[in-house]
């Protein structure tokens, strides 16, 4: 970085420091209400490369304006948890997760930032998923979820067994929150999506998988919810989940979901895995607890072949 | 020759050395290719002797290099090559620079230094390195800037990253903190304080009397080709050689310089304002008077005694889950690293330089405790509470100096069992709370811990985790991801003999998609 940039960053982090202070936490989710409201509730595609698809599905809810006001500051939480090559399918495409940065940017976002709590080493996981340097090259900033330094506790009003729980300050700090989890089987939740991918934002996660796991993730999707949800269903990891044993666990599937129903999002890439959603309880829970709709019958969807 | 620009050429390589060793140690970014790690520390003395005794192999010829050189030259390698010689520069120039006169010629400790070279010796002899692990100055170093500087060098990051992030300045990021290991804190600050404190009081004196290389080297340097000598023709008696001399070998009185301590500093050529002091060849010169054998000595201190405060037992973390587990994990062997073969081979090879500890990304290698018995003290063990090993990581394999981790390919490491884990039901979260979990499963690099049904109750699909030892590799993924507490229900029990684990197979999955079928919904 130049002195220049260095200078123009800092009077513009100390600006928004400020501001931040002021408005306190969670200031994102307030003003992320949209002027119109996109057209359709979900947008399914398939048949395309991930940023067609995308591009696609994002046209079709009135392009990223719809979501990203400008001078936003957007967050992307794409799944970067393995130490794994993109042809595994462990974490989410880098080009779609390049394709949805520049898009942000187009739209008029201040900036982009984008980090995972990782279950493998963060460094090898960020550099091997070919994620940081996709985030890198879309003008995005890569940003470190490994140290609890980064992390606020928050209170889970609507908890039933996780009623608080640390989170990384960028989420925090967003204007928007923009999802991506990868479509995958999972030993733990049956399958890993939306919902599941949230886990990535906090820091002990071991309290969840002692505290009914499901549960926590209905419980943390109380919470925390993502202005956008993209699911990368473009290569599926179909067993040996979440991690996968060899590229044989893979099957493409050219797929992706954008939902702005968090738990119907879930549902609908649940159905594309070929599993009904209510196998997988967290979505059943989350219904339930009515922070989303797992009956996919009624939603405006919108089924774009490419 | 006078050698008056001697000091200076011994400056420039020592503070080339030290700058690169203290960033190797210090390196938490692991931005230090471990390439250059061998090519480094190559002449490091006693992990090169050690590497040699198991391995001979020209890489592991450094410690002749230096044995060539004392011979030829007398002990350069401790002004030259040896991290805790310089580091005591370092320290004495801070510490005793207002002093006057700096140093006096101080009387041999012959009795004490091969006293303690002989111990240490025998202490091989008998099966145990720990003495020479605790006196190694190569080692003692890694320590100080492993156990005690690194921790404070991660601080400065952390506040420093704390300041700049808000500012929407990234280039720093807050880097998490390895498991602290006490005992070998403890150990650590009894070596660096009494090291210190001679440092800046007395110069080199704790490389003549304590350190068993430089007793070492010092047999073979009052034999060595090239020496310091007081030319008495020449001299004028001024005694400023005497003053700057670190290690007090320097007898102005009775124009003697006792070559089996002096260090190869040179400060003493670059201050004699004649041509008093010579450095050349030893037989041009009549022989010295032999050195009269010091009457006072030394209290082997600094170590052993010290072990004692070391009670301060692994605190059990707060319990948490509404149902604190039972049964303790029985492990009947530590884990080393992988490429050290088996934990024979490691502990006794291994001196415990810390150098994989400080270069493990996953900050799962720890100093041990007792695990590997007392003489193993402070040799690395994997401890899976505090990290698991990266399947596709090998930097600790290639940066070990000793050779007690051996270089082992990508394929082959992911094929050596380190240990195998066992899981025990009555502590599983599936099995106490009736919940899902499965968190040891998806840490799993080959699925040796899977998932398999448990309960089936409408509301509820339970699955628990079954393991196949024959495909684990003991990574300690599962340990380390387990969420139970106190006691962990999936643990890794070390292989005493690292074996091969069978390679996991590879389903391949026969599922092609019609893209231009319907949407399932």
């Amino acid at each position: 970085m130049d002195r220049r940039e260095f200078l123009k960053q800092t009077i513009r982090g100390s600006v928004l420091a400020g501001s931040s202070v002021f408005w306190g936490g969670f200031r994102g989710f307030a003003r992320a209400a949209v002027p119109a409201g996109p057209p359709y509730d979900l947008v399914a595609v398939k048949g395309g490369e991930p940023e067609a698809m995308f591009d696609r599905a994002i046209a079709s809810l009135g392009g990223m304006e719809t979501f990203v006001p400008v001078g936003g500051k957007v967050l992307v939480k794409p799944n970067i948890g393995w130490d794994v090559p993109p042809e595994r399918a462990g974490n989410t495409n880098p080009k779609l997760v390049a394709r949805i940065i520049e898009h942000c940017f187009k739209a008029g976002a201040q900036e982009v930032s984008v980090f995972d709590h990782t279950c493998d080493n963060w460094r090898r996981c960020y550099k091997n998923s070919g994620i940081e340097q996709a985030v890198k090259e879309a003008g995005g900033r890569i940003v470190s979820g490994d140290s609890e330094g980064y992390y606020q506790t928050v209170s889970v009003p609507r908890g039933k067994r996780l009623t608080e729980t640390k989170v990384h300050e960028l989420l925090l700090d967003a204007d928007v929150f923009i999802n991506v989890p990868i479509l995958k089987d999972h030993s733990s939740s049956v399958l890993t999506l939306g919902m599941k991918n949230l886990m990535g934002v906090v820091w002990d996660r071991g309290y969840w998988h002692r505290n009914d796991l499901h549960q926590c993730i209905a419980d943390f999707a109380s919470f925390c919810k993502p202005t956008l949800t993209v699911v990368d269903a473009y290569n599926v990891m179909k067993q040996n989940g979440p991690r996968g044993v060899s590229v044989g666990d893979v099957v493409p599937m050219k797929s992706q979901i954008v939902a702005t129903d968090l738990v119907a999002g879930d549902a609908a890439a649940a159905r594309l895995f070929g599993r009904d959603p209510a196998d997988v309880r967290h979505i059943q829970l989350a219904d339930r607890m009515k922070i989303g709709r797992m009956d996919l019958n009624g939603l405006s969807i919108h089924r774009i072949k490419l | 020759m006078t050698g008056r620009h001697l000091k200076r050429i011994r400056i420039g390589v020592s503070a080339f050395f030290l700058a690169l060793m203290a960033a190797l140690f210090l390196d938490f970014r692991n931005a230090f290719p471990p390439e250059a790690v061998q090519g480094l520390l190559y002449l490091q003395f006693v992990p090169s002797l050690l590497k040699f005794i198991h391995a001979a192999a020209l890489g592991a010829a450094g410690f002749i290099l230096v044995l060539i050189l004392t011979a030829l030259f007398g002990r350069v390698y401790c002004s030259f090559v040896c991290p805790l010689g310089m580091l005591q520069d370092v320290i004495g120039a801070v510490g005793g620079r207002k002093r006057k006169p700096r140093f006096r010629p101080t009387p041999p400790h012959h009795l004490l230094r091969l006293a303690v070279l002989g111990l240490t010796i025998l202490g091989l002899l008998a099966g145990s390195g720990l003495l020479l692990n605790l006196l190694d100055p190569f080692s003692g170093f890694g320590r100080i800037f492993s156990d005690l500087l690194r921790p404070l060098v991660i601080m400065a990051n952390n506040l420093a990253a704390m300041v700049l992030e808000p500012l929407g300045v990234h280039g720093l990021y807050q880097v998490r903190w390895a498991v602290i290991a006490p005992v070998s804190v403890a150990v650590t600050l009894a070596t660096l304080i009494p090291v210190a404190w001679l440092a800046a009081k007395h110069g080199r004196l704790y490389c003549n009397t304590i350190c068993p290389i430089g007793t070492l080297l010092g047999l073979i340097s009052r034999m060595a080709i090239f020496q310091i000598r007081i030319d008495s023709a020449a001299c004028q008696g001024c005694g400023r050689c005497e003053r700057v001399c670190k290690a007090g070998c320097i007898d102005m009185a009775n124009g003697v310089v006792d070559n089996s301590r002096c260090i190869g500093c040179y400060n003493c050529l670059a201050v004699c304002p004649g041509e008093g002091l010579r450095f050349d060849r030893r037989w041009k010169r009549q022989n010295a008077a032999p050195p009269k054998p010091g009457r006072r000595g030394f209290i082997l201190n600094t170590t052993v005694g010290l072990l004692g405060i070391v009670g301060l037992g692994r605190q059990v973390p707060p319990v948490i889950q509404s149902r604190p587990t039972t049964i303790p994990e029985r492990v009947t062997s530590p884990v080393s690293p992988p490429g050290s073969g088996s934990v024979a081979r490691f502990t006794a090879t291994c001196t415990a330089c810390h150098l994989c500890v400080s270069a493990c990304p996953s900050r799962v290698l720890v100093p041990s405790m007792f695990e590997y018995g007392a003489s193993g003290l402070m040799q690395p063990r994997m401890n899976f509470h505090a990290g698991h090993c990266n399947y596709e990581c090998t930097v600790c394999l290639n940066v070990c100096p000793s050779g007690a981790i051996r270089p082992l390919d990508g394929e082959e490491k992911k094929l050596t069992q380190l240990g195998v884990a066992k899981f025990i039901r009555e502590n599983c979260v599936v099995y106490t709370d009736n919940t899902n979990c499965g968190a040891c499963s998806e840490h799993c690099p080959t699925k040796a811990v899977h998932m398999v049904p448990y309960l089936n109750t409408p509301e509820k699909r339970l699955v628990i985790p079954e393991v196949d030892p024959d495909i684990c590799v003991g990574c300690g993924g599962c340990e380390y991801a387990c969420p139970t507490k106190p006691y962990k229900a999936i643990y890794v029990d070390g292989n005493p003999v690292h074996q091969r684990a069978r390679k996991p197979e590879v389903k391949v999955l026969d599922e092609t998609v019609d893209y231009r079928e319907d949407f399932p919904f």
